[in-house]
């Protein structure tokens, strides 16, 4: 059978040795990835940054922004199925592809993060229904099987797969049943956002991270979800522009690619207004009920005050003010520079939450300490990002998922 | 936001006193010895240590001949109100059993390290390497202490075996197990320490020293005010030293006489 067969109908794509060169580049980056896997499964977390201070680290950071920038699956879907923003069609299947991509490399990578990978279905067993993390392990597992339910039928609609009249029929019907899908994707991934920045808000004694809540959540369980899909659509938006770069062909229209961003925009600027708020009450409340001022909390280069300015204005205020003005929102160079300081913003905010408040001494008598990854936590999380190409590569090539395309791409 | 709250009839409790404390570490020696902790792979690193039982140095930080120091041993404070409990996620460690001590269940333990973030103390440990002890010492493990394997966290549990023997004991010579007397189970630091520095007992019976001397001026407990309710006092009358057990701000006065 000729790999062209397999191509959605009527479009082009590169010579099957130049792919397969392609490939192998992504393999030989999964390749490094696996094999730091095995050092760690084999030698223990001893070869990675992490120690009895940072209990949390690169793994953890990098599942917490790969899964926030991943939101853009469940909130297009939402508002593609439940809301009726039709606009969305032309894009919801890649936001469901970089979904599957992000949720599925966070959990190969939280085999990694927890000292014995084969007790993780404790978690299922012996559930602590006080635990913020019991419920992100229900959430995130179950969130993966609806994904893994919405990427099937994109898979079946490969023109081969699609002749076969029973698995043409399972897409057909899998179509039919998605909106019930993606409102209960939403429902799981709405919890599940939130209840990461639950993690990290109930730490009542580390008052760097520790917020007041609202009935059981604190508010960094908001605003984790807010800040998830604000990043998410653009960052969705961003993966078909670098496609399109990457294959010189057109993939979404321009109009699709403004709506995801005025979506980021709306979002960031709804999450600011609770994040300044939230920051505000921080330092005026929390921090000198807990004996501490603004300044202890900031050390070096590492943990400086840089960071909370730049996630705040930098990386929030300006894209946010860019998104929502149309004229700045509808030319594309600063469309695209918008999102990625979206992305970039929201990957603070996540490095914060995690080092900064692991780093931060709390008794008086301690100090501040810097965590650096090692290549053992580098590779695995790149070994990801390459994952997650190669999916997009095959999906790309022998799936139909952006309807655009063609009309797009004249012959 | 606590979302683990349990009151107990009896508290075991520690009163540390810091100007008896020499910082000559036997209390950590013991803690080793007795709760069966590998001697370290490599101990250039304290960031990998196991020491359940650590002592800080505080300082006043006042330059000679006013320089002073204070040594701290900081076990695992038992908290009233714990952190590490309600988020570890597979009810591995837990505070249910009469006495109020913060147990851990190594066997079910995932390893997810969530309650070492929580712990403001650093008083958990994380097996960052497979314990092994040189041949021969392995005939000096405490027989009623489980040992840990490779990736799982750990802490100081006020020698709970000891605990157990107690109540047995108890129970051999007729005597109610759940109303021990002050001597009947003491912690292999407290034991171990030359100069008497370390007081256990029941925090919530007045018979106990331990009671008197948590009611001191000169008590108090590290980081009082995050309400974590530790079930370790310390106790110092040095102004200097009560003043590192919290975050005060410049303005705040610390308590005692
Ligand atoms: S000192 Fe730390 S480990 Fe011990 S009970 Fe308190 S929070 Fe838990
Ligand atoms: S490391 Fe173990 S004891 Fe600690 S929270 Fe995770 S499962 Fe619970």
């Amino acid at each position: 059978m000729c790999d062209k067969e397999l191509w959605p109908e009527g479009v082009q794509r590169c010579s099957l040795k130049l792919f397969i060169v392609w490939l192998l580049v992504i393999f030989a980056v999964m390749a490094w990835g696996l094999y730091a896997a095995f050092v760690v499964w084999s030698g223990g977390l001893i070869v990675t940054g992490m120690d009895n201070y940072f209990a949390f680290g690169l793994y953890i950071i990098f599942d917490l922004a790969v899964i926030a920038l991943g939101a853009g699956a469940f909130f297009s879907g939402l508002l593609y199925y439940l809301i009726r923003v039709d606009g969305l069609k032309n894009i919801i299947n890649l936001a469901v592809i970089i979904g599957f991509i992000c949720y599925s490399g966070a959990l190969l990578i939280l085999t990694l993060e927890v000292g014995q990978p084969l007790r993780a279905w404790f978690g299922f067993w012996h559930p602590n229904v006080h635990s913020m993390l019991t419920e992100v392990i229900f959430c995130i597992t179950c969130y993966m099987i609806v994904l893994t339910i919405e990427f099937i039928p994109i898979i079946l609609e490969n023109r081969k797969l699609n002749k076969v009249k029973f698995l043409h029929h399972v897409a057909h019907n899998f179509h039919v049943i998605m909106p019930l899908f993606a409102g209960v994707g939403a429902f799981l991934s709405f919890f599940h956002q939130g209840s990461l920045g639950g993690m990290y808000g109930v730490l009542f004694s580390r008052p760097y991270a520790f917020r007041e809540g609202f009935f059981i959540w604190p508010w960094t369980f908001f605003l984790f979800i807010l800040s998830a899909v604000a990043s998410g659509p653009g960052f969705t938006m961003l993966v078909a522009t670098l496609m399109e770069k990457m294959t010189g062909r057109k993939l979404v229209d321009f109009s699709v690619k403004a709506l995801m961003g005025k979506i980021s925009g709306v979002m960031l600027a709804i999450y600011l207004f609770f994040k300044y708020l939230d920051t505000w009450g921080w330092y005026a409340g929390i921090l000198p009920r807990s004996g501490l001022t603004f300044s202890e909390m900031f050390y070096g280069l590492a943990y400086g005050k840089w960071l909370l300015f730049s996630e705040l204005i930098v990386f929030g205020l300006v894209p946010a003010v860019l998104l929502l003005y149309s004229k700045t929102r509808n030319t594309p160079w600063i469309l695209y520079s918008a999102c990625t300081m979206v992305g970039i913003g929201v990957i603070i905010n996540r490095y914060v939450q995690t080092a900064q408040t692991l780093a931060h001494p709390v008794m008086p008598f301690d100090r501040w300490y810097v965590y650096v990854p090692t290549w053992a936590e580098w590779a695995p999380s790149l070994a990801v990002v390459a994952y997650g190409a190669l999916i997009l590569s095959l999906a790309y090539r022998y799936l139909p998922v952006f309807p655009q395309e063609r009309k797009l791409n004249p012959a | 936001m606590v979302l683990y709250l349990k009151e107990f009839k009896v508290k075991w409790g520690m009163v540390i006193d810091l100007d008896r404390c020499t910082g000559c570490g036997a209390c950590m020696v013991a803690c080793q010895a007795e709760n069966n902790l590998a001697p370290p792979v490599d101990a250039s690193n304290k960031r990998y240590s196991m020491t359940w039982m650590l002592v800080y140095q505080l300082s006043n930080r006042q330059p000679y001949p006013n320089h002073d120091v204070a040594y701290m041993p900081r076990p695992c404070l038992q908290c009233g109100k714990p952190n590490c409990v309600p988020v570890c996620p597979v009810i591995a460690t837990d505070k249910n059993q009469e006495g109020g001590i913060v147990s851990m269940v190594n066997a079910r333990c995932i390893g997810c390290r969530y309650c070492q973030a929580a712990c403001p103390y650093h008083a958990r440990y994380f097996n960052w390497h497979d314990p092994v002890w040189p041949e021969g010492m392995e005939k000096t493990l405490t027989q009623d202490v489980s040992t840990r394997p490779r990736g799982v966290v750990e802490k100081c549990l006020y020698c709970h075996h000891r605990f157990m023997y107690a109540r047995d004991k108890a129970r051999i010579e007729g005597r109610d197990p759940n109303a021990l007397a002050e001597d009947d189970y003491i912690p292999a630091c407290v034991e171990m320490c030359p100069t008497n520095a370390i007081t256990f007992g029941d925090l919530a019976n007045p018979e106990h020293k331990v009671h008197k001397l948590s009611k001191s001026p000169y008590a108090f407990r590290l980081l009082e005010r995050l309400n974590t309710d530790p079930q370790l006092y310390y106790y110092s009358q040095r102004e200097w030293v009560r003043r590192q057990g919290d975050n005060f701000l410049e303005h705040e006065t610390v308590g005692g006489v």
